[in-house]
């Protein structure tokens, strides 16, 4: 018997709603099974001491560049819209939101 | 003259200056290797049909293979998925724009892992690429599409991305060399982002020379990149012609540890040993953190790749499936429920978990403290030496098949390459010698923006070792 302790299947249809994937039955019983084993391969982390330790967010220091706001060349309406699976009038057309 | 395919791109650069060859003969020449060849090994995802266009500038029109997450304007670029398998970009990745500039042709897209999300290739939504060293095993990945057309000559050079290892593992296992840069050096616009924080392009070339011709070309900063960093362009074409006496050379014990076969050890030490007949030193040391790199790595990737593959919803571009009637968010999963592949879905909702309430400072914020450790201890080591090394993969290429069922054998692979991408060094991998009849690489690193003395040193154990690295095609 597989050991689901850290991620249950229930959870696992909640983290799959929150990251918008569509799965199948089957899908998120092995994905919880493998979820679940890749996590208990990643324990040893609890051992480190991280007492003290500032975390890396980023490899390098990022700080925000500014420029002056000036028109430049940017893609045309037609090529923006290339790549749109349903446009109309210049609108990509989207699933009802609300 | 020797077959136009065996030449470099260096040595082509000059066969045509000299008159000696045709540029439209060698792209012809490499169009016939893919006719040849490509339907056994699968190294393009999508072939460029165009004549080429009077590409004048330092690169002469060279055939370039270009993996298939950087934006090529008028070529499609899918990532090896289905969610992406009609995106046609408008506008060209600033590496790609580079390239061309300088005269570059793109002959093709390459194959990769979905989203560059493997360690084999297998993860492609379309088809496994093939070891040209024996097709019964995988090149590595994610840029595996790469270094297989480079290896097979069915491109001269190649660029892939490396966010755990995904240029150096296909290097290593086709016998090519393949470099990733420090981050920032080279402009990740057009690159479609995966684990952010993590990655670089960088070049796949038959030899070290080539690597730093394209690099000259490659690097600089993108004002279209925020990250890339504001640094005094170098010529690294002349570091090549350096030595390393006085070099001190560190060998970490902990990439010699268990998984690493036997074989590749040797072949790592026999270069230790050429530096030393050069007039280098060396000497053992620790990389204590290198245990807890694995973690650390994948859940800082699957963190950063759960937000930055949120944008895939099927209606500004990509595939979207039939939603009649279906309100946004059933429509938005259900395109990214059928479009993703496994490997993607699986990081997505892991990174997911690491990132959400309760469980982000056990997880997430842990892999982040745990990287300023490694960070740290590569610091450590670079004040005691110039340059580190130890092999680029714990063993040759494996079978297809072998690992793509468990996921946790197959991020083992990483093991020896992800340290440098949290630590934020830079990293070639040296076709080294051969293990029964299969490549080896041998990985040097030193520290950020030390690219030239990398190259000095492969430069050097690539000549004395003058090995013959043409497959058996």
């Amino acid at each position: 018997m597989e050991s689901l302790k850290i991620v249950s299947k229930e959870r696992t249809k909640r983290l799959a709603w929150l990251a918008k994937i569509e799965l199948t039955e089957e899908e998120n019983d092995s994905i919880t099974i493998q979820l679940n084993r890749i996590l208990e391969s990643f324990k040893d982390l609890d051992k480190v001491d991280l007492k003290g330790v500032e975390p890396t967010y980023h490899a390098i220091n990022v700080t925000n560049i500014m420029r002056e706001d000036k028109v430049t060349p940017c893609l045309k309406k037609d090529e923006a819209l290339a790549n749109g699976s349903k446009v109309k009038d210049s609108f990509f057309v989207a699933p009802k939101i609300v | 003259m020797k077959n136009v395919l065996q030449l470099t791109l260096f040595e082509q650069i000059q066969a045509i200056r000299g008159g000696d060859v045709e540029k439209e003969k060698i792209l012809e020449a490499y169009r016939k290797q893919i006719r040849d060849h490509d339907s056994e090994l699968r190294a393009y995802i999508t072939l460029n049909k165009n004549l080429m266009a009077a590409q004048d500038g330092l690169l002469e029109g060279a055939p370039l293979a270009i993996k298939d997450n950087m934006c090529t304007k008028g070529l499609k670029t899918t990532c090896a998925s289905k969610i992406l398998a009609n995106y046609v970009p408008p506008y060209d990745a600033t590496v790609v724009r580079r390239l061309k500039e300088a005269g570059g042709f793109v002959l093709g897209k390459t194959n990769m892992d979905e989203f560059a999300m493997g360690s084999s290739t297998e993860n492609s939504a379309f088809f496994p690429s093939r070891n040209p060293w024996d097709t019964a095993r995988v090149p590595g990945g994610s840029s595996g599409g790469s270094a297989v057309a480079v290896a097979s000559r069915e491109a001269v050079a190649a660029l892939g991305s490396d966010t755990g290892g995904s240029v150096r593992c296909p290097a290593s296992f086709c016998g090519t060399v393949g470099l990733k840069p420090t981050y920032g050096l080279l402009s990740r616009y057009g690159l479609v982002a995966f684990g952010n924080s993590l990655e670089q392009i960088g070049p796949l070339t038959r030899d070290v020379r080539d690597c730093a011709l394209v690099m000259n070309i490659i690097a600089g900063n993108d004002e279209m990149d925020g990250t890339s960093l504001e640094v005094a362009k170098e010529n690294y074409l002349a570091y090549l012609e350096k030595g390393v006496k006085g070099f001190k050379v560190g060998v970490p014990r902990d990439f010699f540890g268990e998984g690493t076969d036997e074989g590749v050890k040797e072949q790592v030490w026999k270069c230790v040993h050429i530096l030393e007949g050069l007039g280098a030193t060396w000497s053992e040391c620790d990389l204590p953190t290198l245990n807890y790199a694995l973690p650390t790595y994948y859940l800082t990737a699957m963190s950063e790749a759960s937000s930055n593959l949120a944008r895939y919803d099927g209606i500004r571009y990509g595939v979207r499936q039939e939603d009649e009637g279906l309100d946004w968010t059933a429509s938005y999963s259900r395109t990214r429920g059928k479009g993703f592949g496994p490997e993607v879905k699986r990081r997505i909702i892991l990174g997911t978990f690491a990132l959400s309430a309760g469980y982000y400072e056990g997880y997430y914020l842990k892999a982040l403290k745990v990287r300023t450790l490694i960070r740290r201890d590569f610091e450590r080591l670079f004040k005691q030496f110039d340059v580190l090394v130890g092999p680029t993969t714990p063993t040759t290429a494996f079978r297809l098949g072998e690992k793509v069922d468990d996921p946790i054998a197959m991020y083992q692979t990483d093991i020896d390459t992800v340290p440098m991408n949290l630590a934020n060094i830079p990293a070639l991998s040296l076709p080294c010698g051969f293990v029964g009849g299969l490549p080896v690489g041998l990985q040097i690193m030193a520290p950020p923006l030390a690219e030239g003395m990398i190259f000095t040193v492969a430069r050097r154990i690539e000549e004395e070792l003058g090995l013959d690295l043409r497959p058996p095609l």
